[in-house]
């Protein structure tokens, strides 16, 4: 039976994009205020989460081509990258650095290491996030 | 500071990351993880010379200075693991290149393996207890993973007893730590040995101090191993002598550093129970070593008269009974590994698993016998083999200390491990061979390059056990020292 899910398409296709926002913002914010990569991580899974219940499988992965496995590792890679950035430097294991910048347009902006750490902290939930509720929904 | 300490956790972990992207290229991931393996090895050689130099080294990571950050402690006991379980990895690695199969190798084997020593390191080396809990999931999570890997019933049934097991036991570890924090406001190491060593070891303490007993308690098999027999016989034969190697000396080595370095003032209550326990696995170890009929039965109980055998080093903790814990432990790491795979290749021989229907296998194959042999007589603790210095020590120290039920029981435990394995042996490798030599299956020479290795290993540190005494002795004087390691963390400013 076809299930008629109009109002669920039409709804997601907007609510997606502010889940998304969401999502990103929380993990910017996690600096200084609440937020950071895994609850901003949490947030853009479960966008994506939601995009592969309301339209299906095949739709989202010709759209998204990402093996979300490794989209995980990836993450792994970023964040320990990240931590052993600092032996190069002789610092101790896991040791951040920022600075203030200038950026034309932006003005002067804080940017920190952590961030790259944060991103891979990001890519792993999301990658787990999605394996998981795809392995539970492939039936074979 | 110094970054190498970091290396023995970080590099198995970011190369398991890289092979998950060479998924099909299976080679390649063999090398990758062979040479990963050789390099922590010689990393934490290296360290363990400069600790003898410099005394004991920390990592306080990105620079946050105790008790406030996250640290790791390199001391020559916790580096002395490492190397001997890197060392058994790498061999363990060698003898799975030739007999785990194409189905195990692209289902993330290698990495898995890579994470699990990634944990097992970590928790070595790690001077947190809240990291400690953090390493000791990484290491379980891979080996809930490499327990179920392959999908048979068997692993499926047992796999969901021993998740459940841990998770349960992970679960009282938070309550612990939390009521830790509650009382004593910190969690590092060496700050809460402080503090319990200024307020004294009051009942509260010891109740948290017995709550942290039995959850190291369940992950080491002291006693509450009854997950342990069947979770160790379901997966392939390298998995089994990884786990049977490392998994619960990890547990063991939390036990020590526990009861020696964080809560030693109440040995009394501590101690006795640790003692009594002790007694109790041997005993029922060996029941069980006596009743099996398949090798699986006889050598999972063996792991854990093996277990009991080295807390009696920790119950009575003397100087001597605890450098014989020590080389026990070393010990009890190489032949383990060696007994489960030896026991892996007789069954995918014979392809039998029940001891009686086994028969003649030395005829065949006679080196293979004479390493199970070897093996056996270490086990046993025949001089001049490596269980020998463990055994001998551990007797000593429980004679100072006027334990002789405990020495009774863990003498005993001697005779029969040796019997037990001498019944594989009479029947297995003895009697009349049910295979010609024609139509034998040839032993993979990976394994027996594996065999050799671990053999030699053996014999190393039974022999060698004075090359060995430089590090051990160290390791022990600063686990009957704890001041040692406490002012190496909190007192110097560097």
């Amino acid at each position: 039976m076809k299930i008629n899910d109009v109002i669920l398409r039409t709804v997601v296709k907007g609510v997606v994009f502010i889940i998304l926002t969401l999502g990103v913002y929380l993990f910017f914010s996690g600096h200084n205020a609440p937020g950071g990569g895994f609850i901003g991580g949490l947030v853009l899974g479960s966008g994506i989460v939601l995009l592969y219940i309301t339209y299906d499988l095949e739709t989202i992965q010709s759209k998204m081509p990402f093996d979300f496995k490794k989209v995980a590792a990836l993450g792994v890679l970023l964040a320990t990258g990240s931590a052993i950035g600092s032996l190069y430097f002789n610092a101790p294991f896991l040791t951040q650095t920022d600075g203030y910048f200038n950026i034309p347009i932006l003005g002067e902006k804080h940017l920190s290491t952590v961030t790259i750490f944060e991103a891979g902290v990001a890519l792993t939930v999301i990658g787990t996030l999605v394996t998981i509720i795809l392995s539970i929904s492939e039936d074979e | 500071m110094n970054n190498l300490i970091v290396l023995p956790l970080i590099i198995p972990i970011i190369t398991a990351v890289l092979l998950v992207f060479l998924r099909e290229s299976i080679m390649l991931q063999r090398i990758i993880s062979l040479l990963t393996m050789i390099a922590v090895s010689s990393i934490t050689l290296i360290l363990l010379n400069i600790v003898q130099a410099e005394g004991i080294i920390r990592l306080d990571f990105s620079g946050w200075l105790p008790p406030f950050g996250i640290l790791f402690v390199a001391d020559s006991f916790a580096l002395l693991l490492v190397f001997t379980a890197s060392i058994v990895t790498t061999i363990c690695l060698i003898y799975a290149f030739s007999t785990i199969g194409n189905r195990h190798e692209k289902m993330f084997f290698y990495p898995f393996v890579l994470f699990l020593i990634a944990g097992v390191n970590g928790s070595f080396l790690t001077g947190d207890i809240f990291n400690l809990f953090v390493c000791f999931e990484v290491m379980l999570l891979a080996s809930y993973v490499l327990v179920a890997l392959g999908g048979e019933i068997g692993q499926l049934r047992e796999s969901l007893k021993y998740v459940l097991i841990n998770v349960v036991a992970s679960w009282m570890f938070l309550v612990a730590l939390a009521y830790l924090y509650g009382t004593l406001k910190t969690l590092n190491m060496a700050h809460i040995a402080e503090r319990v060593a200024e307020v004294g070891q009051d009942p509260l303490l010891t109740t948290v101090a017995i709550l942290l007993l039995l959850v190291f308690s369940l992950k080491a098999g002291l006693l509450l191993f009854f997950w342990l027999p069947g979770s160790y016989s379901v997966p392939p034969a390298a998995i089994q002598a990884l786990f049977a190697a490392l998994l619960t000396k990890v547990g063991i080595y939390a036990l020590i550093r526990t009861f020696t370095l964080m809560f030693p003032l109440d040995q009394g209550i501590t101690h006795t129970i640790i003692g009594i326990m002790a007694g109790a696995t041997i005993i029922a170890g060996c029941m069980g070593a006596l009743s099996g009929r398949d090798v699986y039965t006889i050598a999972t109980y063996n792991v854990i008269i093996g277990v009991g055998f080295i807390l009696i080093g920790l119950a009575v903790g003397t100087e001597s009974a605890l450098t014989g814990a020590v080389y026990y432990l070393m010990h009890d790491m190489v032949a383990k590994a060696l007994l489960f795979l030896l026991i892996g290749m007789m069954i995918y021989l014979t392809g039998e698993t029940v001891v009686k229907n086994m028969s003649g296998l030395i005829r065949n194959y006679p080196l293979f016998g004479w390493i199970y042999f070897i093996m056996m007589l270490a086990l046993a603790g025949i001089p001049p083999l490596s269980g020998f210095v463990g055994k001998i020590l551990i007797g000593q120290g429980a004679i100072e200390e006027r334990a002789y039920v405990l020495l009774a029981i863990g003498f005993a435990s001697s005779i029969i491990v040796l019997y037990s394995l001498l019944r594989v042996f009479l029947a297995s490798f003895f009697g009349e061979t049910t295979i010609s030599f024609e139509d034998r299956k040839p032993i993979p020479k990976g394994a027996y390059v594996s065999f050799c290795l671990l053999a030699i290993s053996i014999i190393y540190i039974g022999v060698g056990a004075e090359t060995l005494s430089v590090y051990v002795k160290d390791a022990v004087h600063t686990l009957v020292n704890p001041s040692i390691y406490i002012d190496a963390i909190l007192k110097e400013g560097a």
